[in-house]
């Protein structure tokens, strides 16, 4: 059994049952999953979890859908890794890596997909749909396979030339469309009043996918030692994830996983060519201006955010920040990333990692914090960003001569060649 | 000729159940007063306490958000399509 009571909207609190349903329809605001936290408080531990399996599903009670074989690639409990090097040049002292480019298929979207499909299922759905910019698309792909369900996948057309690939190759109908995410995203909006029958994951089960994010903080805590971090750099597409990030981090605290109240800063990291919710940070304002989204961080190229200002309120109320960086320090980020900690990012991890960088030279996330950055998608998707800057650094003619010639290894124990 | 309103599903039980409703107006704003004199509810449903939109609601002319012309002052022309559709999606 799960834990959940039903859905409440989360603006005028008007409940629904626990259904196909992500808007209140009364005033359009967004549903949210209500558990019954006395049940898990009084039923749910550390050891419970600790004794599940390697994969987000250890946290299934405090998940939006029970079912003793869920739709499952092995999303989650992805490697926290220290990153001392990388703190040692950005004058941080104790910074770790949430690497989920270890996902089944390379990003986050594992959890949230893993979720909403089992929940989908569970409500009698057998087609999979969703709007796109990639990371989402190959993970509803790859789940609806692996669940037999048919998917139905969109995408704007000027997608990387990897994620169509890894796509379109589990088999579903994949449907590029000639406009921008947030015209592929109004396109199954409006696909989604006229195909109840389908699941589309992020508009009428998106009450449940959300949640799945949630176990980014999950699992953070209990890497930590069922602890949770100072401050958190996430990044920002729709808003849903850091929203989730910052709710889950309390959320084991309610449920009496977390022996002390957590007080993580929760700061954001946008590409300045779609930072619609770092502008309205920056300005001060409440109001989200939608903007038309020109950067090569295509993950998060959302112009028109849904969450954007549920993401505003989280940061803004954990004292945390937003920034806004360019295409240039996105490929910076993703370089210093991959040579300081052997881990390649894709487009939004050289985001989160460009928006740290900047956040710790204005002292905003501090040398006395416990830092967590989180790189959720993998460089493979995104090789075209690197490709005119980053290759061979020399190529040579097969010889020894040549080699010499050519190459100076820093730090080579074997000094210079024996023949010289 | 008028201009037609594509309404979702989340709205439609104040269509008697249709996608889409055809109304008058020279503006969008006109346009979705008229829709309210026409079934009644609209108007509470997608406006808040200061006359604008409400923060989840997101209108649409042809292919542009609202927000990116005029907003309610858009000026429409008969034959134009209207869509009504809730913000939080995607992402």
């Amino acid at each position: 059994m799960d834990f959940v009571t039903g859905l409440r909207c989360r603006e005028c609190a008007r409940p629904y049952p626990a259904e196909a349903l992500h808007v209140c329809d009364y005033c359009f605001g967004p549903l949210e999953v209500v558990y019954d936290y006395d049940a898990l408080r009084s039923t749910l531990t550390r050891a419970q979890i600790e004794a599940g399996p390697q994969t987000i599903w250890r946290y299934a009670p405090l998940l939006p859908v029970s079912d003793p074989a869920p739709i499952d690639l092995g999303a989650g409990f992805t490697p926290l890794v220290r990153a001392d090097r990388l703190a040692a040049e950005l004058g941080l002292g104790e910074l770790w890596i949430k690497n989920d480019t270890a996902n089944p298929t390379g990003s986050f979207k594992d959890r949230v997909v893993s979720v909403a499909l089992t929940k989908a299922r569970q409500l009698g759905f057998k087609v999979a749909a969703c709007a796109s910019t990639g990371n989402l698309a190959n993970s509803v792909a790859a789940h609806a396979a692996r669940a037999g369900m048919v998917s139905v996948v969109f995408i704007p057309r000027d997608l990387e030339v990897a994620k169509v690939v890894t796509t379109a190759v589990y088999g579903g109908h994949l449907v590029a469309v000639e406009g921008t995410y947030d015209d592929v995203n109004r396109l199954c909006a409006e696909l989604a009043s006229e195909h109840p029958s389908w699941a589309f994951v992020n508009v009428n089960v998106r009450t449940y996918y959300a949640e799945g994010s949630k176990t980014l903080a999950f699992e953070v805590a209990e890497q930590l030692g069922w602890t949770a971090p100072d401050h958190v750099v996430v990044p920002v597409a729709s808003g849903s994830q850091l929203t989730k990030v910052a709710r889950g981090f309390t959320e084991l605290y309610e449920v009496g996983l977390l022996d002390d109240e957590p007080h993580v800063r929760v700061s954001g990291a946008q590409a300045a060519g779609c930072s619609p919710v770092a502008s309205a940070f920056a300005a001060g304002a409440d109001a989200i201006r939608p903007v038309k989204p020109d950067t090569i961080a295509k993950s998060l190229a959302i112009g028109n955010p849904a969450d954007g200002w549920y993401a505003l309120q989280a940061v803004r109320s954990s004292g945390g920040a937003f920034e806004a960086v360019t295409d240039d320090e996105i490929l910076d980020g993703i370089r210093l990333l991959a040579r300081s900690e052997g881990i390649f990012a894709e487009t939004a991890g050289g985001v989160t990692i460009a928006a740290l960088a900047k956040l710790a030279a204005a002292g905003v996330v501090r040398r006395d914090e416990r830092v967590v950055a989180y790189v959720t998608g993998h460089g493979l998707k995104t090789v075209e960003a690197l490709v005119s800057t980053t290759g061979p650094t020399a190529t040579i003619a097969p010889t020894l001569d040549a080699f010499t010639q050519a190459v100076d290894v820093a730090g080579d124990p074997d000094g210079g060649p024996s023949w010289a | 000729m008028g201009v037609t309103v594509r309404v979702p599903a989340q709205l439609r039980t104040l269509t008697g159940g249709s996608g889409e409703v055809e109304v008058e107006g020279s503006s969008v704003g006109e346009v979705l007063k008229a829709l309210d004199a026409a079934h009644p509810g609209f108007g509470d449903r997608l406006f808040d306490d200061t006359g604008g939109l409400r923060r989840f609601v997101n209108v649409f002319l042809a292919d542009e958000d609202v927000r990116f012309l005029q907003g309610l002052a858009t000026p429409v022309t008969d034959g134009a399509t209207v869509s009504i559709v809730p913000a939080v999606a995607g992402g």
